[in-house]
């Protein structure tokens, strides 16, 4: 029944790939993996939004809520099985966007993007003011268990780096496939003609509102698998700058294939790792030059150098 | 009562200071269609232009600390003009045509480099330069001090306000922009010289956040990320009083400015939340804005 | 006499001052071909904006089929066995026109679980190459819509329009934005597909000479209220009509004359 194509066969074997390389690839390597790969299911969403037409500059809220899932659970109520904590944190978010996404899906456009950022400089806003979860500088997270089996420092990244890469390879081959679902091209004709779709016999509203769910569930899972791998959250995984990254990759990947946001997402981290190193006071600038970049020249991102490859080749 | 006075004035503080910030934004949404996400920094270069300039005057040129005023005024006139003209110039009049989603994420662009460029121009380290604040002395209203500057400064940004409002409801030019703001379309075709009004709108936008920067300056800590902070309260500003709308932003403002105060009076812990809350209810009830207008499609 | 499919009832629209629907009463028996006629803000759209629910009227009774559609959303009514197409075609610009086609028979189904599954099943994309075919644009499947000629579009907006194989099909200005050459042949698409399906029509054009051709029953339209309602020769020769409308000396005239 499953259609196998070949990006799938693709995204299967670069999945099987990452993890073999976990074996050799040193420690700090794996490390900016994690985090990369991580950071690239929260911009999942983000195109997933995209692909229906809105920008939300506050995909941050659902990455915290994932974040702090973790971190609360082990911390608070005792909770310390890592994939446990990766679920609650997805139901937590996925809960919290069935209640905002009533208001959120009443708007498009700029109205969208700007509620959304003030929806997470809330939550940011009120860690801040809390005490209980640390104020601005969070509070860490204490290493996790696999399914009752804790690990010794060394492996528990590795255990780490392999959970990372297997969820991201699995939301991968979900997602491509919900982009060529009925769904996943409804979305894409609310972008084009709302008024169309709903003079289809659907309602746009409605679904946006799973849109937004989904988009919601991935960030949060981004969040905790950041926390865990950094063994840290704080209030700033919920400020506007964050989700400002969670969109720049994603128009630097662009929104036309699943992989894109993984590659861009990877070459995000390492380009800024080297960057702040030698210029920490000028990297935000190089960023916005970068972005002002792909809008004029690369509009579809990075991905659409690769599809213009293919076609010269056809 | 002197907690009502406390509240009250406070608010009317608050409101002033958040409406000069927020109203170049809304002009510049209601004329253009652009949500500068850069508002902040202009306001920020405003600031650093403002607190650099006067704190060199107060330690290194003897003259009337009554001039520091002018002073500040001016630099934040200069250092707006200069600025708009260069961004709109160099970089937004090639990227009218795109839409106002597009905008927004390039408006984003610019304030990634303004926040670097500023800390490149003016270092890292806080800029305090207080004695305009201070220069002005303080009074008691209902047994409570209150700074004479921040005072004045509710009279200058209610002079500010109606200057606006006279402009776009009593001049010609300000008819030509409400035409603009109507309807962009008919307006050229009509033989308005849109691309000048633009570039004149964007330009005053501007200037009127480094304005709002400067004045600001004094009674502040100037450092990196005021700007930042700066944007999402105009933008709920804007947004409760509905884009495009110099009313807007002054009611906006007021009820913004009047709930905080009350916040922080009364209940501390969820002053941040309420500003972001008023703008949800608001927007919950009027997704427009108070004096928006709605713009059914029509198909 | 069966239940008119489209019934209203004292039907009107106001923006502020500005009266676009005044008083509209309509009857339309299952079957029938009408063709709406009236100048530019007479109200022909507001009218089809009010039946299929874009619009809420001011005031007055809408029904379809015997039971009432006020306060219904367009998807609402589409549901119930009505469909549109639009003075401007309505599609998604940058997808290809067997994908809108394939987006339309998706949709038809209702939202349900299978929405999950590829959208680009066999049996679908053979659908809509039929129906492509039907109307004579399936040479513009792969092309993007952006770039498929103007009269295609319409044509293509209607198809799509009698995918959720409607019982009533409201068309506005079919014909507007087509060379003079093509209108004919495009109608004859049209109505050959609507014979086809068994679908009541109503459409609106500027063009006498179409409405003449194809329509069993006329409606004018002038400053939001009807003003005449019967055969095209009863219609076309109403006094009020000739005044406001079509003009004395119509092009219609000569060939009853000749007649």
């Amino acid at each position: 029944m499953i259609h196998i194509d070949r990006s799938m066969v693709g995204l299967a074997a670069a999945t099987l790939i990452l993890a073999a390389m976990g074996g050799f690839v040193p420690d700090w390597l794996a490390f900016i993996l994690t985090l990369a790969l991580a950071k690239a299911l929260v911009v999942q969403g983000v195109v997933l939004q995209m692909r229906a037409g809105l920008v939300s500059f506050g995909q941050g809220l659902f990455f915290c809520v994932g974040g702090y899932a973790v971190g609360m659970g082990g911390q608070f109520f005792g909770i310390h099985d890592a994939p446990l904590l990766l679920v609650v944190g997805a139901l937590a978010a996925v809960a919290l966007a069935a209640v905002l996404g009533l208001l959120m899906t009443r708007y498009r456009d700029i109205f969208f993007a700007m509620l959304s950022l003030a929806l997470s400089m809330i939550l940011f806003g009120v860690l801040v003011k809390s005490s209980d979860l640390g104020s601005t500088d969070g509070f860490n997270v204490h290493p996790a268990t696999f399914f009752g089996h804790s690990f010794s420092n060394e492996s528990y990244k590795s255990v780490l780096y392999l959970l990372t890469v297997f969820l991201a390879g699995g939301g991968a081959l979900i997602l491509h496939m919900v982009h060529h679902s009925g769904l996943g091209r409804i979305w894409e004709a609310i972008r084009e003609n709302e008024i169309r779709v709903e003079y289809l016999g659907l309602s746009p509203r409605w679904l946006l509102y799973a849109n937004y769910l989904l988009a919601a569930a991935f960030a949060a899972l981004g969040g905790g698998l950041t926390a865990l791998a950094t063994g840290h959250i704080d209030p700033e995984m919920a400020f506007w700058t964050t989700s400002g990254e969670f969109v720049f990759i994603a128009l630097l990947g662009g929104t036309a294939h699943v992989a894109a946001p993984f590659i861009a997402a990877i070459l995000f981290a390492f380009v800024r790792t080297y960057a702040i190193e030698f210029t920490p006071h000028t990297w935000q600038m190089i960023l916005g030059f970068v972005l002002l970049g792909i809008i004029v020249f690369l509009p579809k991102g990075l991905w659409s150098l690769v599809q213009s490859k293919r076609r010269a080749k056809a | 009562m002197t907690t009502f006075y406390a509240i009250f004035i406070d608010g009317m503080i608050y409101a002033s200071w958040l409406f000069l910030v927020a109203a170049g934004l809304t002009v510049i949404y209601g004329v253009m269609r652009i949500l500068n996400m850069a508002h902040g920094s202009f306001y920020a270069i405003g600031a650093y232009c403002a607190a650099s300039l006067v704190g060199w005057y107060f330690s290194d040129f003897d003259g009337n600390p009554y001039l520091s005023y002018l002073l500040l005024i001016g630099c934040a006139l200069v250092a707006g003009l200069v600025v708009g003209v260069v961004i709109e110039q160099g970089l937004l009049r090639f990227m009218y045509k795109r839409n106002e989603l597009l905008m927004i994420i390039i408006t984003y662009a610019l304030l990634l480099i303004l926040e670097d460029a500023t800390k490149l121009a003016f270092g890292v380290d806080p800029y305090f330069t207080y004695q305009p604040y201070a220069l002005l002395g303080r009074s008691d209203i209902g047994g409570l001090a209150f700074a004479n500057y921040d005072l004045l400064l509710v009279v200058v940004s209610a002079a500010i306000g109606l200057f606006c409002w006279l402009v776009l409801n009593r001049t010609h030019i300000g008819k030509v922009l409400r035409a603009v703001i109507h309807d962009r379309e008919v307006a050229v075709a009509m033989g308005v010289n849109v691309r000048l009004m633009f570039a004149g709108t964007f330009i005053f936008g501007t200037t009127l956040g480094a304005l709002a920067g400067a004045l600001t300056a004094p009674s502040i800590s100037v450092s990196p990320g005021i700007g930042v902070e700066v944007i999402v309260l105009a933008f709920a500003v804007v947004v409760v009083g509905g884009l495009g709308s110099i009313e807007g932003a002054i009611v906006g403002a007021l009820l913004v400015g009047m709930t905080r105060s009350l916040a922080v009076h009364l209940a501390p812990q969820i002053e941040l939340f309420v500003i972001y809350g008023v703008m949800s209810l608001v927007l919950a009830v009027r997704p427009q804005g108070l004096f928006g207008r709605t713009l059914a499609r029509k198909i | 006499m069966s239940t008119p499919i489209l019934q209203t009832k004292a039907l009107c629209r106001s923006f502020g001052a500005v009266t676009a629907a005044r008083d509209l009463d309509v009857t339309i028996a299952p079957g029938e071909i009408v063709g709406v006629i009236g100048s530019n803000g007479a109200g022909k759209t507001t009218f089809i904006n009010m039946v299929t629910g874009y619009l809420p009227p001011s005031s007055g009774q809408i029904l379809f089929e015997g039971r009432s559609i006020l306060g219904k959303p367009p998807r609402a009514i589409i549901r119930m066995g009505m469909a549109r197409s639009f003075q401007v075609a309505q599609l998604f610009p940058e997808l290809t026109v067997l994908e809108n086609m394939l987006i339309a028979l998706v949709a038809a189904e209702g939202p349900r679980p299978s929405f999950i599954l590829p959208m680009a099943t066999a049996k679908r994309v053979r659908q809509a190459k039929d129906l492509l075919e039907e109307f004579g644009v399936e040479r513009f499947g792969d092309s993007v819509v952006s770039a498929v000629p103007q009269g295609a579009r319409k044509l293509i907006d209607i198809a799509m329009a009698l995918i959720s194989t409607p019982r009533m099909l409201l068309l506005d200005e079919p014909t507007s934005g087509v060379s003079v050459e093509e209108k004919f042949g495009l109608m004859d698409t049209v109505m050959r597909a609507v014979r086809r399906h068994g679908v009541t029509v109503l459409f609106v054009e500027h063009d006498m000479e179409i409405v003449e051709r194809y329509v069993s029953r006329v409606l004018a339209f002038y400053s939001g209220e009807i003003i005449s309602d019967g055969t095209p020769s009863q219609v076309f020769a109403d006094e009020k009509v000739r005044e406001l409308v079509i003009g004395h000396g119509h092009a219609t005239d000569k060939k009853r004359n000749m007649a």
